[in-house]
């Protein structure tokens, strides 16, 4: 099945109800992507399908046919979300930080506090209490 | 994921006509945004084992308005329903039941017509299509029918839909009043209710609850005393004596009791 996947074009035989995240994880080797509660409820697992953040772990492979899906090995090593992330101490324990990138991605600039908890009020983190996130994506997006 | 994916078949039809030609044809279970589904799936607790896939079906998605009448595509997800100015203007209770629904991830993928077939009790839509007397678009290889929303239900996530007819659209004719929506869960995003209230000021109010029996309910006697002129304390007696809230692993009968009683008098209050 032909889809999009970070830019590139990707040709991958699987079946057609495997779950996005498996197809990605075990396809196509990115581990980036991970599996908090496998419910929808967590957001570990977002990715963006045709640039809107979805959960990867209820998305059918055979809905992404002919998509574009972007995940976070899409922003390559050197984005400035990562960098703040590092240095506001965003990421604790790692495992919701991808998840917590693809959403503030789809982000306008210099967000409101109010516009990042909308955006990341299905992305769970038990380590940081969320303020450090909160200031890693106002700095990433331009708010000083 | 605990259901094997190799016993599972996907139908893929490219137009509403082929979907309600597989449907005549064979047992499926139609998947829309996949939001219930795949958590269904991926405990292992799903019987179905072919699925017929709607993602395709591009003209269930649009939200228009013609002669007059709201109409809905099945496949509008949530945040399709919170964008759209039509839904804005005249079913604005709707895109405050859409808001509050999971976070933006469930919202991209989850659809109105996937919410009233899941059939929840808790289906956040529910009490908004009930107070609004939504019309359902149904529709087999036989032609299509409409069926009143509140007519839809039978009992828990049963309904008068065939298996051979897919919801295609959902109608809502223009609504005078004030509307308003409240869900209560555990925390502000990403809960399941524990109870919602949907209400239309009017002169004849229109009054839903979701999440306090097996089916989303309307409130024909507390309508009718408020409608009547009752007082709001009046009213509220009616209400006690209407509904039979259930115990279950998201709250108590009492505390939804307590919490409908509550949301009453802040209905009133809020669209005075």
């Amino acid at each position: 099945m032909r889809f999009t996947l970070n830019g590139a074009r990707a040709d991958v035989a699987a079946h057609p109800m495997k779950r996005l995240l498996d197809v990605l994880r075990e396809e196509c080797g990115l581990t980036g992507t991970k599996e908090g509660c496998g419910e929808g409820e967590c957001g570990a697992c977002t990715v963006l399908v045709a640039g809107e953040p979805v959960v990867s772990c209820l998305v059918p492979f055979a809905q992404v046919a002919e998509q574009e899906v972007v995940t976070i090995e899409g922003l390559g090593d050197d984005h400035p979300l990562q960098h703040h992330f590092l240095n506001e101490a965003g990421a604790q324990c790692g495992i919701c930080t991808p998840g917590m990138i693809m959403v503030a991605l789809t982000l306008g600039r210099n967000p409101t506090l109010e516009q990042m908890r909308t955006a990341l009020a299905g992305n769970l983190c038990r380590c940081t209490g969320y303020e450090a996130i909160y200031r890693a994506i106002g700095r990433a997006c331009g708010r000083s | 994921m605990r259901t094997a994916i190799s016993s599972l078949t996907l139908r893929e039809p490219r137009s509403l006509a082929e979907a309600l030609r597989m449907l005549r044809d064979e047992a499926l279970t139609p998947l829309a945004g996949s939001t219930d589904l795949y958590v269904s799936l991926n405990f292992g607790t799903l019987a179905a084992r072919t699925f017929l896939d709607l993602s395709r079906l591009d003209e269930l998605r649009e939200i228009a308005v013609r002669a007059n009448t709201l109409r809905i595509g099945a496949l509008a997800t949530y945040t399709a329903i919170i964008r759209s100015p039509h839904v804005t203007a005249r079913l604005p209770m709707l895109a405050d039941a859409a808001r509050q629904i999971g976070g933006v991830q469930i919202q991209n993928r989850g659809t109105l017509g996937g919410n009233i077939a899941n059939g929840s009790p808790a289906g956040d839509t529910l009490p908004a299509l009930a107070a609004a007397d939504a019309v359902l678009v149904l529709q087999s290889t036989d032609g299509e029918r409409r069926v009143p929303f509140t007519q839809f239900y039978t009992g828990y996530r049963t309904s008068v839909r065939r298996t051979d007819e897919l919801i295609v659209a959902i109608e809502v004719a223009p609504i005078e009043g004030r509307q308003w929506f409240r869900k209560v869960g555990t925390r502000a995003a990403q809960a399941i209710s524990k109870i919602m209230l949907a209400g239309i000021r009017a002169p004849a109010p229109r009054l839903a609850l979701g999440s306090v029996a097996a089916t989303v309910v309307r409130l024909p006697l507390t309508e009718r005393a408020l409608a009547s002129g009752a007082t709001i304390a009046e009213a509220e007696r009616v209400l006690q004596g209407e509904i039979t809230p259930l115990d279950d692993l998201r709250s108590t009968a009492d505390y939804r009791r307590r919490v409908a009683g509550n949301l009453l008098r802040r209905f009133w209050i809020d669209t005075a």
